[in-house]
C-alpha cells in the first residue's frame, strides 16, 4: 500500500483523517500515484496537479525519504519505501502569502 | 444595533416560515413578518453565512466555512434558493467549486475543469506583450433565473463558462472569448476578470457581461455571437479615450423589470445606458468622487440606484475617511449621503465591486461588505446603518437571498 501525507486544506477537501492509504497496481510514480490519488478523492483533481498538462501545481511540492522529488520526471519509479510503503510520499504547501 | 446571534443553533438552521409568501403580508411591515433573509459573504479567507427574520434585526452568523480559502463568490439560485455556488480558491491548490442544496448547511465538492474551447490563444499582458490565455479563478456565478442546475461562471482570464448540470462539468461559451477584439484585451491590476454577468428575465438569450478592462459585451443569440457595448464610455487611460474595447468596467447592475436600462460603475465616473448598452451617458453628478467598484439597483424601485464612492486609483479608501453610501432617487445625475450608522471619520476600508446588495423585502434592505472585515445592513432602503459584523476577513462579495 502507498501513503500518501496531504497538506491540512486537501485532507479537509477530500475528507480524510491523517494520510491517504492507496493500492497502486504496477510501477509507482509521481503519475500513477496521482492517478490513484485522484480517482479515490475525485475533489482533489486540479488541486495538486493541473488538468490537462497533468503538471505539478507551482506553489507544492513532493518530498519522501528526505529528498525533493518535485523536479523528478513524473513517470520515473519513486523510492524503494514508498513503493514499499515505508515511507510515505509528502505532498507540501510551499510558505508563502497569508 | 442589531442584536447579532454568534451563539448556539443559527437562525438559518431553523426551518423558515411557511405561513406565508412574499406579498401576502397584509400592509405595512406584513412582508418582513413572514420572510427571511440570508446573506452570503465571501471573503479572503472563507465564506460567511448571516440570516434573519424579515425584520432584520437580529442577524445568526454561520462560518468560516472553507476557512483559509479565498471565496471570490457565495451565490444562490433564483430557481431554488437552497441550491448555492461558492467559488473556493487560493494559489496552491487552484479552483475549487462547492455546491450546497440545503442553504448552505452542508456541501459537496463538484467541478473544477475549467479548461477553455479551443487553442487558447493570447491577449495582451501588463507590459504589451501577447500572453497566452490562463485560468486562474472563477470571479462570479450567475445562475440561471428558472433553472437551479444551469450557471454562468465569469472567470479570470477572462472568459465565460456554463454548466447545465449543477456545477459538476462546465463548458465555456467560447464566442465571447473568441470576438475580434480579445487579443487586445488586458488585465486590469486585479486580474484579467469576467467579473459580472447578467441575464435579461424577459430574454433568456439576451445577456449582458462585463471584464476588466474590455469592458461590457453582449449577446442575443445565447452567447454565440457577442458585440462590444461600450459605446459613450470616456477612458483617460486608453490611448483613445472612446475606444470601443479596453475600458475598465468596474461593475453593471439592472433592475429585473427594467432590463434595457444598465447602470454602471466603472474605473472612474458611474454611468447609465437606456438601450440595453448601445449607448452610455455619465450620470456621476455631484458625487464627491465617481471612482468606486460596486453599484447596486433599489429592489422596487427602479431608478434608485447606491454606490460607495471612492477617494482614487491611487488611494482605495473613502473620501475624507469618511464612509458615506451615496442613493440617486433619479437614476443618476443627482445624489444624497447616506451617513447614519456609518463612520464618518478615520475610516480607510474599500468596498469591493461584488461587495453590495439588496434583499427583495419592503422596504428594501442593502448591504454591503468591505476588506476591513465589517458587513454593513439597512433595512430602510440606506437611510440607516448597521454593521452585522465587523471583524471577518476582507470581503470580496456580498449578495443577498429573500427567503419566503
Amino acid at each position: 500500500m502507498i501513503r500518501v501525507v496531504l497538506p491540512p486544506h486537501l485532507r479537509r477537501l477530500a475528507h480524510l483523517d491523517g494520510e491517504a492509504v492507496l493500492d497502486v497496481p504496477g510501477a509507482v510514480t509521481q503519475t500513477t500515484v496521482l492517478d490513484a490519488l485522484e480517482a479515490e478523492y475525485p475533489a482533489l483533481r486540479g488541486t495538486i496537479r493541473d488538468h490537462l498538462t497533468l503538471r505539478r501545481r507551482a506553489f507544492l511540492r513532493f518530498f519522501a525519504c528526505g529528498r525533493d522529488l518535485s523536479h523528478e520526471p513524473p513517470d520515473v519509479p519513486l523510492p524503494a519505501e514508498v513503493a514499499a510503503g515505508t515511507e510515505a510520499l509528502r505532498v507540501v504547501g510551499a510558505i508563502a502569502g497569508g | 444595533m442589531p442584536l447579532v446571534t454568534r451563539s448556539g443553533e443559527p437562525s438559518w438552521a431553523r426551518p423558515a416560515p411557511r405561513h406565508g409568501r412574499y406579498g401576502d403580508g397584509g400592509g405595512p411591515g406584513g412582508d418582513s413578518a413572514v420572510s427571511a433573509v440570508r446573506v452570503l459573504v465571501g471573503t479572503r479567507k472563507g465564506a460567511f453565512i448571516l440570516t434573519s427574520d424579515g425584520a432584520r434585526r437580529r442577524w445568526g452568523v454561520s462560518g468560516p466555512h472553507f476557512a483559509g480559502w479565498e471565496i471570490y463568490h457565495l451565490q444562490g439560485s433564483p430557481a431554488d434558493p437552497e441550491r448555492l455556488y461558492a467559488s473556493q480558491s487560493n494559489a496552491w491548490f487552484g479552483q475549487v467549486v462547492q455546491r450546497s442544496d440545503d442553504g448552505g448547511r452542508t456541501w459537496e465538492t463538484v467541478g473544477n475543469r475549467f479548461v477553455y474551447e479551443g487553442v487558447p490563444g493570447t491577449h495582451q499582458w501588463y507590459d504589451g506583450t501577447q500572453h497566452p490565455w490562463e485560468f486562474k479563478r472563477v470571479w462570479h456565478f450567475r445562475p440561471s433565473l428558472t433553472d437551479p442546475d444551469t450557471v454562468f461562471a465569469g472567470v479570470e482570464d477572462a472568459g465565460l463558462f456554463r454548466t447545465v448540470d449543477g456545477g459538476r462539468t462546465w463548458q465555456e461559451v467560447s464566442g465571447l472569448r473568441r470576438h475580434p477584439s480579445g487579443a487586445a484585451w488586458q488585465p486590469g491590476a486585479g486580474g484579467m476578470c469576467l467579473h459580472t454577468a447578467l441575464l435579461d428575465p424577459g430574454d433568456p438569450r439576451r445577456m449582458f457581461i462585463a471584464i476588466s478592462a474590455a469592458g461590457v459585451f453582449r449577446t442575443a443569440d445565447a452567447g454565440e455571437t457577442w458585440q462590444p457595448a461600450n459605446r459613450g464610455l470616456h477612458s483617460e487611460m486608453l490611448p483613445k479615450p472612446d475606444a470601443e474595447v479596453g475600458h475598465c468596467v468596474h461593475r453593471i447592475a439592472m433592475h429585473p423589470a427594467r432590463p434595457a436600462t444598465l447602470f454602471m460603475q466603472k474605473h472612474w465616473d458611474v454611468m447609465r445606458s437606456d438601450d440595453a448598452g448601445e449607448s452610455w451617458r455619465e450620470v456621476s453628478g455631484d458625487l464627491p468622487s465617481d471612482f468606486g467598484f460596486a453599484i447596486a439597483v433599489h429592489a422596487h424601485e427602479p431608478e434608485t440606484v447606491y454606490v460607495v464612492p471612492i477617494k482614487s486609483d491611487a488611494e482605495h479608501f473613502p473620501p475624507d475617511g469618511r464612509l458615506r453610501v451615496y442613493r440617486s432617487r433619479t437614476g443618476g445625475d443627482e445624489w444624497e449621503a447616506l451617513t447614519e450608522g456609518l463612520p464618518q471619520s478615520h475610516c480607510y476600508v474599500n468596498v469591493l465591486r461584488g461587495a453590495m446588495a439588496v434583499d427583495a423585502l419592503d422596504p428594501c434592505g442593502v448591504y454591503f461588505g468591505t476588506t476591513g472585515g465589517q458587513v454593513y445592513a439597512s433595512a430602510d432602503a440606506g437611510d440607516s446603518w448597521s454593521a452585522i459584523v465587523r471583524d471577518l476577513p476582507a470581503v470580496l462579495s456580498v449578495e443577498a437571498q429573500t427567503l419566503p
